[in-house]
């Protein structure tokens, strides 16, 4: 078993990129991407997992990166809100349906919709909410978030 | 022919949000940045008898620990009545005792839970009406001691009242006598959070020639400037303060607080930078939250529904300093009848402490719980007359000619058509009667509906300003002191400049965070007074481009300025449009075949006041606090099963007389995400207390917010009265989707069950013991 003490450079491929990074055993994700990495698309909202501001995609799927360690990541390829690099189209529906106010729930939310759309690329509507229900919005209604996922799942 | 407004522009900035690259305060780069965390009170009310800082200060690492004896400053926009660290006294649970600043995080907050402190708990108070009771304890024996910073406050010595309102129309006592039908009934609405998405952060540095810069998430910019000024006695010139994008702020953002904080530890720290984090259970307990409210409704009216007289009394539940609370008592004592047209009125309104979370303005300034009551108490007028709640509101809705509480006369500009709203909602929502429908075995549909109506308070000479600048392209930069908190003001703003300028909003580029050194003033970016107050300086700037445009065109023409025209991004003579000059080649001065230099290169500028506004009658309450109202009407429909007392939310309609559109889309959304906040808020937010007096909802696990697939069907639709005086007629809008959600929700629920609800949240639990306890 891989035990890491005290300060340790670690290898994290991120945004299929490979980055060297020093981080404490209890560093989580979150903050050595934001800190280290200079990916702040990725947002603190609760650190507790209930807000998924944080959200990154690890292997493809959703994760908060506010529970996950950075010595976790390891070996695991990670894609941030910077990695899509307007290459997602979920992002241009994004705009077109007033999915974000003040947008800082914005990169988590793109996140868990691009993960889902790489698994289900025509979800059902419960598929839908039950993949989105991880994260808040304060500033919209959802609708407009649903209805941007709708509008790319019907091209 | 209509260039920008009317158009449904994507925001400003979309693509910098939908990209991860918004930088908000807390993703600024931190080299050479020390951290600060805060030690908070486990106690609603205690006297601090030691603090020992010892283990934290022996820690390696951790550069200055500050106690209350280290600030000896009281701060308050209205009344300073604030430490920024409680002083051998804490008043509420969450209240800082010490401040911790170090390296780095995680040595700051190991040094947080290596300080001791011994506390002597006191007697305490969570509710204003225990407050006061005879007997209470007194959060501010010293009160009449505190520096009053505005005029119109009125702390009462020797109680908890922070400051009182009254209003007085007509005459109460006969027109009482005279009313076939008298509800009354007692609310009781608990304070809730704003809960951005953004926890609250700020940073400051002092340089060496004594600037303060500070860098923070708010909505109130060129405060943070004033109250630091103010207090530490620094020229306002000294003070640099500057927000980025801003992750939600719903109010929360308007009260100085954590930059306070930040400025102290950097001025400990000899002016290094200073940030200062919390955690979000800190933004829920420490930072300001919702004001409660207790309020006693009694309305009379004629056997046909006509409402005669309303007598009221509210107390604002403030917490345990009275940040902006006092103005909020006075904004819904202004509002307090809601939007009829009510001859006879007594209202009391009292801003009072107790021993919680301090409460600041929410979305609609109080006006979501006021309208809950004042709402709910009009169902049962119509209930006990027999009529159709959504026909009484119409035969009672204030119309022009009729006075309001404070005695304004109103006209279309000044109170727009609340009666077209009602009559639009009833399609939208295709209103039922009201009348509760059996759906199936325990199941029954139900629809309720309030109405909404809302002025503004600012201070009477509030300001704003805009700079516009052009790029050689011939583009602009438009440059405001409005944050950018996710309602989309500076889109707008953006808008009635290229309407006013008769060029597509796309040449128009904003500038999206603030700078007090760089940006003109902007009072605060509150109350959804952006287009109006804001938009009146833009238009000005407009002009102000527009005579330099005509200017040099009448050089470059030969002709005077009264014949050029500007329109398309070119100017030309009147008549002869085929010859024209581009903006690019204009906007810089002019370059003559010749060779010669005609002209001057244009910059515009604009600046707006506020004018005719007044102060309230002391006794009376006569008075004008904001230019005009804002009105509207909403529908809630709702599923309930009688048995277990769940609900569900089917549909959410909104009809608001918002003067103009400016962008469709824009306000759609941002009134349906105020739908949203108050459909939350109402069915499932509240601070409650323990036994102790600590919060038992401090983070999300406890405090619930709504999620995807728990939204109902929202609908929004306009009525567009024009507002005199403001930039194409636009009305305040943007806050008020928020405000007759939880009153038409708490509606329908009380016509689904046949009870009348007179408190908050609306969780089936509440429902339930509101059922076995006896809803009145
Ligand atoms: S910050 Fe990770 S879920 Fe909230
Ligand atoms: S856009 Fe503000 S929290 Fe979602």
């Amino acid at each position: 078993m891989l035990r890491y003490e005290g300060k340790t450079v670690i290898e994290l491929d991120v945004n299929g990129e490979k980055r060297t990074v020093t981080v404490r055993p209890s560093d989580i994700l979150l903050d050595v991407l934001r800190d280290q990495l200079g990916l702040t698309g990725a947002k603190p909202g609760c650190r507790n997992g209930d807000c998924g501001a944080c959200t990154v995609i690890m292997d493809g799927l959703p994760a908060k990166s506010c529970l996950v360690l950075a010595v976790e990541a390891v070996g695991r390829s990670i894609l941030t809100v910077e990695g899509l690099d307007a290459g997602s189209p979920i992002q241009g529906a994004f705009v077109a349906k007033s999915a974000f106010q003040c947008g800082y729930c914005t990169s988590g939310f793109l996140m868990v919709c691009h993960a889902m759309l790489s698994k289900y690329p025509k979800p059902e509507e419960h598929v839908l909410e039950e993949w989105l229900q991880s994260n808040i919005c304060r500033c919209t209604s959802y609708q407009e978030i649903r209805d941007a996922v709708k509008s790319i799942i019907q091209q | 022919m209509r260039y920008a407004v009317g158009h449904s522009i994507p925001r400003k900035e979309s693509w910098a949000k939908v990209s991860g690259r918004a930088k908000y305060t807390g993703d600024l780069p931190a080299h050479g940045t020390f951290f600060a965390r805060l030690l908070t009170s486990p106690y609603a009310h205690a006297r601090i008898l030691r603090i020992d800082t010892s283990g934290a200060e022996s820690l390696e690492g951790v550069k200055a620990v500050i106690t209350g004896s280290d600030c000896p400053w009281l701060f308050g926009i209205m009344i300073r009545d604030r430490p920024a660290i409680a002083l051998n006294e804490v008043r509420y649970a969450g209240e800082p005792v010490a401040m911790v600043v170090a390296v780095d995080e995680a040595t700051a907050e190991l040094g947080v839970r290596a300080i001791l402190v011994e506390y002597e708990p006191l007697p305490f108070v969570i509710k204003p009406s225990e407050a006061l009771a005879e007997g209470a304890v007194l959060l501010h024996p010293q009160l009449a001691a505190y520096r009053k910073v505005v005029d119109e406050v009125y702390p009462e010595a020797g109680t908890n009242i922070a400051s009182r309102y009254r209003i007085r129309k007509g005459d109460i006592k006969s027109a009482f006598s005279n009313c076939d039908v008298v509800v009354s009934a007692r609310f009781f609405l608990p304070p809730s959070d704003h809960f951005a998405m953004e926890v609250r952060c700020a940073e400051a540095a002092i340089t060496a020639d004594g600037t303060v810069l500070v860098t923070t998430s708010s909505q109130s910019p060129y405060s943070v400037r004033q109250q630091l000024s103010d207090v530490f006695n620094i020229p306002a010139g000294k003070i640099r303060v500057n927000v980025p994008f801003v992750g939600g702020g719903f109010g929360g953002k308007s009260s100085v607080v954590l930059e306070i904080l930040a400025y102290i530890a950097s001025k400990k720290l000899g002016g290094k930078p200073v940030r200062l984090i919390i955690s979000r259970e800190q933004d829920m307990e420490t930072a300001p939250c919702r004001i409660g409210l207790e309020a006693d409704i009694k309305l009379g009216a004629l056997r046909d529904g006509t409402l005669l007289a309303a007598e009221i009394t509210y107390l604002v539940d403030c917490g345990a300093y009275s940040d902006i609370a006092p103005n909020m008592a006075k904004a819904i004592a202004v509002d307090c009848t809601g939007p009829y047209n009510i001859p006879n009125v007594s209202c009391d309104s009292l801003c009072v402490y107790t021993n919680h979370t301090f409460a600041t303005a929410y979305r609609s300034f109080a006006h979501e719980s006021q309208a809950f009551c004042i709402e709910r108490a009009v169902d049962m007028v119509a209930r006990k007359c027999g009529m159709c709640p959504l026909e009484l509101r119409l035969k009672n809705a204030i119309r022009s000619g009729d006075y309001t509480p404070t005695q304004v006369l109103c006209t279309p500009s000044i109170i727009g058509d609340l009666p077209q709203c009602i009559e639009k909602v009833k399609l939208l929502s295709n209103w039922n009667g009201g009348k509760p429908m059996a759906v199936g075995p325990n199941k029954v549909r139900a629809m309720g509906i309030s109405c909404l109506w809302k002025t503004e308070n600012p201070p009477t000479d509030a300001i704003s300003g805009a700079l516009v600048t052009f790029n050689s392209d011939g583009s602009l930069y438009l440059n405001t002191g409005v944050a950018e908190i996710g309602s989309g003001g500076k889109t707008h703003l953006a808008q009635i400049l290229a309407e006013t300028l008769k060029i597509d909003a796309g040449q128009v580029h904003v500038i999206s965070q603030v700078d007090t050194a760089l940006s003109p003033e902007h009072w605060k970016t509150v109350a959804s007074f952006t287009e109006y107050m804001a938009g009146n300086a833009v238009y000005r700037a407009a002009q102000d481009i527009l005579n330099q445009l005509r200017a040099n065109g009448a050089e470059a023409f030969k002709c005077s300025a009264d014949e050029i025209e500007v329109e398309n991004g070119r100017v030309y003579r009147r008549g002869n449009p085929s010859s024209y000059i581009e903006f690019k080649d204009i906007v810089g001065g002019y370059k003559a075949q010749d060779g010669s230099s005609l002209g001057e290169p244009v910059l515009g500028r604009g600046g707006f006041m506020l004018k005719g506004l007044t102060a309230l009658d002391k006794n009376t309450g006569r008075g004008r606090t904001g230019p005009a109202w804002t009105v509207g009407a909403q529908v809630v429909e709702i599923e309930a099963d009688l048995k277990d007392f769940s609900y569900r939310i089917l549909s959410a309609s909104s009809v608001i007389d918002v003067g103009a559109v400016i962008n469709p889309e824009l306000m759609r959304s941002v009134v349906a995400g105020g739908m949203a906040m108050g459909m939350s808020m109402a069915s499932r937010e509240a601070f409650f207390y323990d036994e102790k007096g600590l919060l038992k909802t401090p983070n999300l696990r406890t405090y619930k917010l709504m999620h995807i697939g728990q939204e109902p069907d929202y609908r929004v639709g306009f009525v567009e009265t024009p507002e005199d005086g403001s930039p194409y007629g636009v009305r305040p809008y943007s806050e008020h989707g928020i405000i007759g959600i939880p009153a038409a929700l708490a509606n329908a629920l009380s016509a689904a069950f046949g009870k009348e609800i007179t408190s908050l949240p609306l969780t089936p639990e509440m429902l339930w013991r509101l059922w076995v306890e006896g809803m009145r």
